[in-house]
């Protein structure tokens, strides 16, 4: 193999693909990235088994052929050549090795043979849609920081995409949780989504989509089968594992009857929230949200260190309410909100909270209270 | 203080002069039980040891046991926890494998362990220990080092006499009878307790320390087991005296660091503090099987009556798990070991069940078990346990059903209800 490639194109798709690589694994062949070359073109592939990201980048190819080479340090050599630079990658005979000029510096990497590079095997995708690069984007974006990290309950450590008819209207939806919050947003259902299963998208997908999905021009490419998820981002595919679990039904967890509503000033809210947290303790973030006749007085109590209140001008007519939330969570949600007020719906102290905009968008959150 | 040759009655607590001639008996009450000693009233540091705590427990509560050889301990391949006096005539001792118990006596009443009582009467008499000083460190269910030095004002009395109150104390509330040693350190205190059991009373003093360590065996030393006791033999090391007759660095030179404890002990040197109870960290329940199971499906049911065990403890001793252990012994005695975090804290047996199965199932890889035991780590508040979230809704409903079977099986006994998973395992059991 022999391949002429622009530094800074190598760099950009490099910096794409590399990330997908697990600095500690115990497989030798997982540490590096596949190279191909071949018609004109060079491709870099990556995996850690469960993740795999392939970009293709325009190249002069003296030789066709491919081999594999450590991600980690390709990437750190090609990032500190000049800008401006012309790369060779070239493969010497059969010693197991590829060299890297550029300009007057050399390097020689020892490397792995091609055929023994995994491969994700993505099989029959069944179903496959364009969604608008943005909405994608949203979707993801505003559901990202719900996802668990729990192991126990792994199903919920993604996102959960799937389609269902929202006031008449065909939707794609997205939902995550982690038990104490949950987001859902939602987008007009793409032709040919209709009917797709229900997936769930692993976090380490998610986190690569959101870097990715920039690249995508327009639209990006779904392709989905009971296992596997494939989005083809402009030069960038992205094919990942699902997880393998059912999503629990948070249909029946979204509260319908909350009828006591509370609308804030989104900053002016969550800088109140930030401030008075200051003094909670690192275990209990609890934050007492009392609401009395368009007064919400904010207020910590933490035994070891002190206590804090503030208080903000609302919008609420409904009987007085104390309740508690995490502020951690409240900041998060409030900065997911587009609009500059934020509509809380509440029922009592001990049941789930709904948070939206006030212009009824498309994204909705829900909120566990916490004891104060 | 009294004078140093007093004689102090281990009966009525009375005091009198030492007279020169055979131990006479109390002048007040006329005991035997007299006891003197020079440095009587210059110790501190006691050791205290129920005497055979579980079987003397069951013997208190059904008296036709009194004059029976009483073994508690259980299963096929159990082995004797605790053997009664009687028992112990016999030749039977702790953790004998339960067979080579009844070969010895054929007779012995065989009672399982009711460790919930045991750890109940337990912490009664720890509570008893905390009225005399606060350093109490426990160091089993039935044992306890206390330092009492300058309880003298507080208690009126010296240290040896405060410990002869407590034990006729633990006697006339409890009907249970403890052995006690008192020294200058703990490692003293322990050989102390040991020296005059049951209901004992043994002291050791400094002047006469050395002469008697140096004729016993070097296994009394604590960390010294039956590898290091035959490897010290080859050596020419049995008695503490042999270690006696070496020098600090002789020993340094051949055992390093250990050598030079070894010294420090043969001198009955020991400066370990006694330091008062730990907090709780962590809370378990285990089982050894009475043949090796390597199958998944064999062991959940064994996996799921473990974590209601567990499940109880916990709610009984007002902790929830924030995290959780599962350790398995393979039938060639490696233990392995996963652990699990992160999830809300629980007391539930169906939470711990469903966390520790997924655990067991992916260590069922062929090997053959010989145990498995969970653990919960990370103990947080009860009231954070099983509140429920968006995702686990059923969970205040679950606790509510766990606590009403908990009320059952305490009216109605262990059996009352079971899940049927466990039950279908015993059927099948029984039906072989």
């Amino acid at each position: 193999m022999k391949v002429t490639v622009e530094r800074a194109a190598l760099f950009r798709s490099l910096g794409h693909v590399h990330r997908v690589v697990e600095r500690r694994t115990t497989i030798p062949i997982l540490s590096n990235v596949l190279i191909r070359a071949n018609g004109g073109e060079l491709s870099l592939k990556a995996t850690d088994l469960d993740l795999e990201v392939t970009e293709t980048l325009g190249a002069d190819v003296g030789q066709p052929g491919a081999i594999t080479a450590p991600a980690y340090v390709l990437f750190d050599i090609i990032r500190k050549l000049p800008d401006g630079a012309q790369v060779s990658l070239e493969t010497s005979g059969d010693t197991g090795q590829v060299t890297i000029r550029s300009g007057r510096s050399r390097f020689t990497l020892q490397a792995l043979p091609e055929t023994d590079f995994p491969d994700l095997a993505a099989g029959e995708m069944a179903y496959r849609f364009r969604v608008p690069s943005g909405e994608l984007k949203r979707l993801i974006e505003k559901t990202q920081f719900a996802i668990s990290t729990e192991e126990t309950r792994y199903y919920l450590n993604g996102i959960y995409l799937h389609t269902l008819e929202s006031a008449g209207k065909p939707v794609l939806r997205a939902v995550a949780t982690d038990g104490h919050r949950l987001a859902r947003v939602e987008t007009t259902c793409p032709e040919g989504a209709a009917g797709m299963p229900g997936v769930i998208v692993p976090r380490k997908a998610v986190a690569e989509i959101i870097k990715l999905v920039d690249e995508a021009g327009e639209a990006v490419e779904v392709e989905l089968s009971p296992t596997k998820i494939r989005l083809t981002m402009g030069p960038v595919v992205l094919t990942s594992k699902l997880i393998d679990g059912t999503f629990p039904d948070y249909q029946r967890v979204i509260p319908a009857g909350n009828d006591k509503d509370l609308i804030v000033d989104k900053a002016e809210f969550a800088a109140a929230v930030d401030r008075v947290s200051t003094i909670s303790s690192e275990r209990g973030r609890a934050v007492k949200l009392s609401i009395a006749d368009r007064r919400l007085t904010l207020s910590v109590t933490n035994p070891d260190s002190g206590s804090a209140t503030e208080e903000i001008e609302v919008d609420y007519d409904a009987t007085a309410l104390d309740i508690g939330f995490n502020a951690k969570y409240l900041l998060d949600i409030t900065a997911q909100l587009d609009s500059d007020t934020a509509l809380f719906k509440l029922a009592d102290p001990g049941s789930p909270t709904l948070v939206q905009d006030r212009e009824g968008a498309s994204a909705l959150y829900v909120l566990m209270p916490m004891r104060v | 203080m009294e004078t140093r040759a007093a004689l102090l009655c281990r009966d009525c607590l009375a005091r009198f002069a030492a007279a020169p001639g055979p131990r006479p008996r109390c002048r007040a009450c006329g005991s035997p039980r007299v006891f003197g000693h020079a440095e009587l009233d210059s110790l501190a540091i006691a050791h205290i040891d129920c005497d055979a705590f579980f079987a003397a427990i069951e013997k208190r509560d059904n008296p036709e046991l009194a004059d029976k050889p009483v073994i508690i301990g259980g299963g096929k391949r159990g082995v004797v926890s605790t053997a009664c006096y009687i028992a112990r005539t016999y030749g039977v001792r702790s953790a004998m494998p339960m067979f080579k118990a009844l070969e010895a006596c054929p007779d012995a009443v065989v009672i399982k362990p009711d460790i919930e009582k045991y750890s109940r009467i337990g912490r009664q008499i720890r509570s008893m220990m905390l009225d005399l000083t606060p350093a109490v460190e426990p160091v089993s269910i039935d044992e306890a080092f206390l330092d009492l030095s300058g309880t003298e004002r507080l208690h009126g009395s010296a240290p040896a006499e405060t410990l002869m109150r407590f034990a006729r104390h633990v006697e006339s509330e409890l009907d249970l009878s403890v052995s006690m040693g008192l020294s200058y350190n703990k490692f003293l205190a322990k050989i102390a307790s040991d020296l005059d059991k049951p209901r004992g009373f043994a002291v050791i003093g400094q002047a006469e320390v050395v002469p008697f360590l140096a004729g016993r065996p070097i296994g009394i030393i604590p960390g010294v087991g039956k590898v290091t006791q035959e490897r010290l033999a080859r050596d020419g090391l049995r008695l503490i005296a042999d270690v006696q007759r070496l020098s600090d660095s002789d020993l340094a030179r051949r055992y390093g660091e250990e050598g030079l404890r070894l010294a420090r002990l043969a001198r009955g040197e020991d400066r370990r503090p006694v330091k008062p109870e730990r907090e709780t960290k962590s809370i378990s329940a285990e089982t050894t099987f009475d043949e090796d199971i390597a199958d998944p499906q064999r062991l959940a049911p064994i996996l799921l009556r473990l974590s209601e065990k567990l499940a109880l403890r916990l709610r009984k001793s007002g902790f929830s798990a924030r995290g959780l252990t599962l350790k398995m012994k393979t039938s060639d005695f490696r233990t392995r070991t996963r652990a699990r975090s992160g999830f809300p804290p629980t007391q539930l047996a169906s939470r711990i069940f469903d966390i520790g199965r997924e655990m067991l199932v992916r260590e069922c890889d062929g090997a053959r078990f010989r145990l498995i035991g969970i653990g919960a780590s990370d103990l947080g508040p009860a009231e954070e346990a099983d509140r429920g979230d968006l995702v686990d809704v059923t969970a205040p409903r679950d606790a509510g059903v766990e606590r009403a079977i908990d009320r059952l099986r305490e009216k109605f006994g262990g059996d009352a209800v079971m899940r049927g998973l466990v039950f279908g395992a015993r059927a099948e059991r029984e039906k072989h």
